[in-house]
């Protein structure tokens, strides 16, 4: 069942052409890695899935339901409705790669948020299942406490149980683990690889390569704003074609 | 001069509360408005802040009401006479959203961008994020600077004084007039201020320690 798609999306910055047409299908239970060096477009067009960016082109359909666009009136497009945005949006789950929970709140009122004021869960089952995904990541123990007084692991893990607790389509991860100290990347692998492994729908955008190659069941390599190859990963990493994806993987060793 | 204190906390409130929500709209403004809203609200906030709030009392307050019983002429409408405490509180009111507006202003440039932007990516709507994530999230950045705020509208409400309205500097110097025993009467109106002012503190404090419950350094 298709979950995600996106056909040939593009994106300007002014003069700046990131996107040029980037496409990609997450069916139910695909994991997809988006790998390619810093400005091949990768988290920008992840970014583009939920309109954090707004596309310039291009269409993107969320379990058949494609996103309205309409011109912004400064040369790009903009959602046309903003109900129908947020209504996607609330079921498209980002994790950051610098965390963005809520200094304000306790993990729990972080992970609770959304679901009670977003799509209106009683607060009393919104607080069950928090606490039952705040276990899962292991930090029921943390749950009072605020994200500053966490570790880097701690946070992004705390930030998977905000996203899971939308029960979200499809889950978008935004490097991950780009910013944690690398005694902490393992905490956090370790966490995103049960949820592929019980069938979630993710897109992640990642530079650990083992463990794009490990999870993913499709790969695609971006540069300069297109998918310069795609395929199952033992095909990706084992037998790369491009000349330009063989130096990038030669690069991580 | 117990009903002056009274009324003189009275307006420093109503005038506090007035800034407030002027300095969250400005804010709001300045930061996510169109250049022309931009332009009058930077017109607003230096005119306010660079005349001295004497002379801006006296401006708002006769011309005020001037211009109000104009229209009111012009439409065939009674004129009417201004409450002496509702007329402090939107004088001092308007004097105090110039500073809030730029208090909240910075605090809200504080808040980290990720924060806002993981609100839209939940799904939020920009009045939502503002009231679940925005202003809780910037409240640290602004209480120090707020309570200034209401430091300063406390002891401005003496300014009133000179439109004869009857709050605590001017009931006082009516009793010191009556009594001559002007040091007595002053001294007991500065320990008034001085009062109203360490209570205000200890709750600031109290505030400010409770909004800044999610910082890791306080």
């Amino acid at each position: 069942m298709e979950m995600l798609h996106a056909d040939g999306i593009r994106k300007t910055f002014g003069n700046l052409e990131v996107l040029r047409g980037v496409s990609l299908t997450a069916n139910k239970g695909d994991v997809i890695s988006l790998i390619g060096g810093s400005g091949s477009g990768k988290s920008t067009f992840l970014r583009c899935l939920n309109c954090l960016e707004h596309p310039t082109g291009g269409e993107i359909r969320v379990q058949g339901e494609a996103i309205a666009f309409k011109p912004d009136g400064h040369g790009n497009r903009e959602p046309a409705s903003k109900a129908q945005m947020r209504r996607i949006r609330a079921r498209l789950a980002m994790v950051f790669q610098s965390f963005n929970l809520w200094s304000h709140m306790t993990l729990l009122e972080n992970v609770i948020e959304a679901p009670v004021h977003v799509l209106g869960v009683d607060r009393k089952q919104a607080i069950d299942e928090g606490l039952r995904l705040l276990e899962r990541v292991g930090l029921y123990d943390k749950r009072d406490v605020y994200p500053a007084f966490l570790s880097g692991g701690q946070q992004q893990r705390g930030a998977i149980a905000r996203a899971l607790a939308v029960q979200p389509l499809a889950m978008l991860f935004d490097e991950p683990t780009s910013a944690l100290d690398p005694e902490l990347v393992g905490e956090v692998l370790k966490v995103i690889r049960a949820l592929a492994e019980e069938g979630r729908t993710m897109i992640l955008v990642t530079h650990e390569m083992s463990f794009a190659r490990d999870v993913s069941n499709q790969v695609l390599f971006l540069h300069g704003g297109l998918v310069e190859e795609t395929g199952a990963p033992a095909e990706v990493f084992g037998n790369p074609k491009s000349e330009r994806l063989a130096r990038f993987l030669g690069s991580f060793h | 001069m117990l009903v002056g204190l009274a009324r003189s906390l009275t307006i420093a409130l109503g005038a506090f509360g007035l800034g407030l929500v002027i300095g969250v709209a400005g804010a709001l403004g300045k930061l996510s408005g169109g250049a022309v809203m931009r332009q009058a609200l930077d017109l607003y906030t230096t005119i306010v802040r660079s005349v001295p709030e004497l002379v801006l009392i006296l401006i708002v307050y006769f011309a005020g009401a001037d211009l109000i019983n104009g229209i009111l002429t012009a439409l065939g409408q009674a004129k009417i006479d201004f409450n002496g405490a509702i007329a402090g509180i939107v004088v001092l009111g308007v004097v105090q959203g110039a500073y809030s507006t730029e208090v909240i202003r910075g605090a809200i440039l504080s808040v980290p961008r990720g924060q806002i932007e993981a609100a839209q990516a939940y799904g939020m709507s920009s009045w939502l994020t503002l009231r679940r994530i925005t202003l809780p999230a910037m409240l640290p950045f602004a209480l120090p600077g707020l309570s200034n705020l209401w430091l300063i509208a406390m002891k401005d409400t003496a300014l009133l004084a000179v439109l004869g309205f009857g709050e605590l500097t001017q009931a006082t110097r009516q009793a010191a007039g009556t009594t001559k025993a002007y040091f007595t009467f002053f001294f007991a109106a500065g320990c008034m201020y001085l009062l109203a002012t360490m209570i205000s503190n200890l709750l600031s404090r109290r505030l400010e320690a409770r909004a800044s419950r999610g910082m890791a350094h306080v």
